[in-house]
């Protein structure tokens, strides 16, 4: 074996599940508390990455795209909220699933309405657009290993927020009981509002930061909320420290199948055989094991209790 | 009883009548693009009814029924692939397998309720996805074209467009017809008494995850008939057919048709693809419109197009 490649697929696989952790963070918190699902957290993550493309492009600087493209995201996530998706917390799980697939046409048409077909590159600043050294032999991309930082000081932070301050534990009281809370005088829709468009804002920050490495495209956040979906549900819906350890394990397990199972298979299968089966049983590999943590626990790693 | 056919029963009649003559119809007027259109339709229609079954009858929201339509029709397209052209080996195939896939990921599914249940669907059918599009040998991404129909021993000829399009139309009744004796047997009221309370149906003796599984497996065989049928129709098979927006569809048309009610589905489909049609012939941003449509069909349409056709509408 090789271990420079293992330490590098090792970041690989943290890098996309801090990724995933981003998405997945947003589409748990707002089940937790509105009991609402969204497919259109995708769309969000398409959005903010559109929004950096073009400030970076208008600009020049793809930090500013960064700064700009956030509150930017904040407030779709606040209109879409607003205007749609608070009609929705009275309804069913099938509405929903149904009312925000509508969405996600709506937006991908949209972005194809006005940014075109083609999709948009963003270039990285000189500073970050080089490689690291991190042992000897062992060189790993700068960007990508400011995107783990950024994920993991995200998660380190959203964690201390729902812990330690009033928000967090409004949040918390609200996963548990909402109505006793709004009967507490606490303005749960606000409330709803503020976590929805929070919630948008971390999906927009996993897209901007994909944006340079796959470029900015339409549709692109449709495949990868699958797989954010796959993480909160084996981390337990409504779990954010679920979703962190579900992310990085769902990052890490893609992430090596994809890089070492056709080595693997190939100990125990012919030659043929195993370069045949490995891309196939590597793109199916989280599904498997969503499938076997489910079959021995039907609501996931971290459910919350009382749900 | 000689009550005045109600607007239901008319619309359903008169339907029924265009369908058995449409291809009369688009000789005479030389329009064979709308009998393509009436073929993909009846498809869809029979992968609807299918999902109806579970979804409406059931209560169980199945996000990934797009991959039995894809197992189906890649049970045609592999066999004729190695040069297997008989229907009577592709047919059960194409049910045969997708009752396995439903009866597996089923069995997991169905341990769990709600919301989880409609995420895992559409991560099984995600799995199927992903597995088709990296076989290599199948075209992958590319998909695999069908130069040859179904052969069904001289039986019926379905080279011939129009008898295609009879069988199709005959599998859509046979699997209306089917659906309405299980939702009516003894059965079907088990499906639908679990739908309503699940303790209660257990309590009183039954155990509902056989039943439960039993409709997930139906359905799913269903739904790989209608793959089948289109993937005689189209010729080419893709990935594509078993994308997880294609699952979001089929649950749209049978909500928007009127889930649970029999032939919901079948008007749902025929609105969602006439839709569909006006809407891609006027722009070609029609998601624009579509998309906020469904948004405004979930929140203001209750029940259907069956429902208002009843004149029940909320």
């Amino acid at each position: 074996m090789d271990w420079t490649l293992l330490v590098i697929q090792m970041l690989n696989g943290l890098q996309l599940g801090v990724l995933l952790f981003l998405l997945a963070a947003g589409l748990t918190l707002v089940f937790g508390i509105m009991d609402f699902i969204n497919l259109a957290h995708g769309s969000l993550y398409m959005v903010g990455a559109y929004f950096c493309a073009t400030i970076a492009s208008v600009t020049g600087s793809f930090l500013l795209g960064v700064l700009a493209a956030l509150p930017l995201t904040f407030a779709v996530g606040l209109v879409l909220e607003m205007l749609v998706v608070r009609k929705l917390y009275a309804r069913d799980h099938l509405d929903h699933v149904l009312a925000t697939f509508g969405l996600i046409l709506f937006f991908d048409a949209a972005t194809q309405l006005i940014w075109g077909p083609e999709s948009l590159s963003i270039a990285l600043p000189a500073f970050l657009d080089g490689r690291v050294t991190l042992a000897p032999g062992i060189e790993f991309p700068t960007y990508r290993l400011v995107i783990i930082m950024v994920g993991l000081a995200v998660a380190a932070s959203l964690a201390y927020v729902v812990s330690a301050t009033r928000i967090g534990a409004l949040i918390r009281a609200g996963a548990a009981n909402r109505r006793m809370l709004g009967a507490l005088g606490v303005d749960v829709n606000r409330l709803f509002t503020i976590v929805f468009a929070a919630g948008a804002t971390l999906a927009g920050l996993a897209g901007l930061m994909m944006a340079p490495i796959t470029e900015a495209h339409v549709g692109m956040g449709n495949s990868i909320l699958i797989v954010a979906l796959v993480v909160i549900i084996i981390g337990g819906i409504g779990s954010v420290r679920g979703a962190f350890i579900a992310a990085l394990l769902v990052g890490m397990i893609d992430t090596m199948g994809r890089a070492f199972l056709d080595t693997a298979m190939k100990l125990v299968l012919s030659q043929q055989n195993a370069e045949t089966a490995a891309p196939a049983l590597s793109a199916m590999l989280i599904y498997i094991l969503m499938a076997v943590i489910l079959a021995a626990r039907p609501q996931g790693l971290f459910a919350p209790k009382g749900r | 009883m000689t009550t005045p056919l109600s607007l239901r029963s008319a619309v359903t009649l008169g339907g029924l009548a265009v369908l058995a003559i449409m291809p009369l119809l688009t000789e005479a007027f030389d329009q064979p693009y709308y009998l393509d259109i009436a073929m993909r339709l009846m498809c869809l229609a029979i992968a609807a009814v299918s999902l109806n079954l579970i979804l409406g009858f059931g209560g169980m929201v199945s996000f990934g029924h797009a991959a039995f339509i894809g197992i189906g029709a890649y049970a045609v397209g592999i066999p004729a692939y190695y040069g297997e052209y008989s229907g009577f080996i592709q047919i059960p195939l194409a049910m045969g397998a997708s009752a396995l896939f439903a009866l597996i990921t089923g069995a997991i599914c169905l341990r769990t309720r709600g919301v989880y249940f409609i995420m895992i669907t559409l991560a099984f059918a995600q799995m199927a996805f992903f597995a088709l599009v990296s076989i290599e040998e199948y075209g992958g991404d590319d998909g695999l074209i069908i130069d040859t129909r179904s052969e069904f021993a001289g039986l019926i000829d379905i080279e011939q467009t129009a008898s295609l399009y009879y069988l199709i139309l005959a599998v859509l009744i046979g699997s209306l017809y089917l659906v309405r004796r299980i939702v009516a047997s003894r059965f079907g009221r088990v499906i639908r008494s679990a739908k309503i309370n699940d303790e209660r149906t257990q309590a009183i003796g039954f155990d509902s995850y056989r039943y439960r599984l039993s409709a997930y497996v139906i359905s799913g065989a269903l739904c790989g008939l209608a793959g089948a049928l289109l993937g005689n129709f189209t010729g080419f098979i893709s990935p594509g057919m078993m994308d997880w927006t294609r699952s979001g569809e089929l649950i749209f048309m049978v909500v928007l048709g009127g889930a649970g009610s029999l032939f919901g589905p079948v008007l749902g489909a025929a609105a969602f693809l006439i839709l569909e049609e006006v809407l891609s012939s006027l722009t070609l941003h029609w998601q624009i419109i579509f998309g906020p449509l469904l948004v405004l069909t979930v929140l203001y349409g209750r029940g259907g197009l069956d429902g208002f056709l009843r004149g029940r509408n909320g």
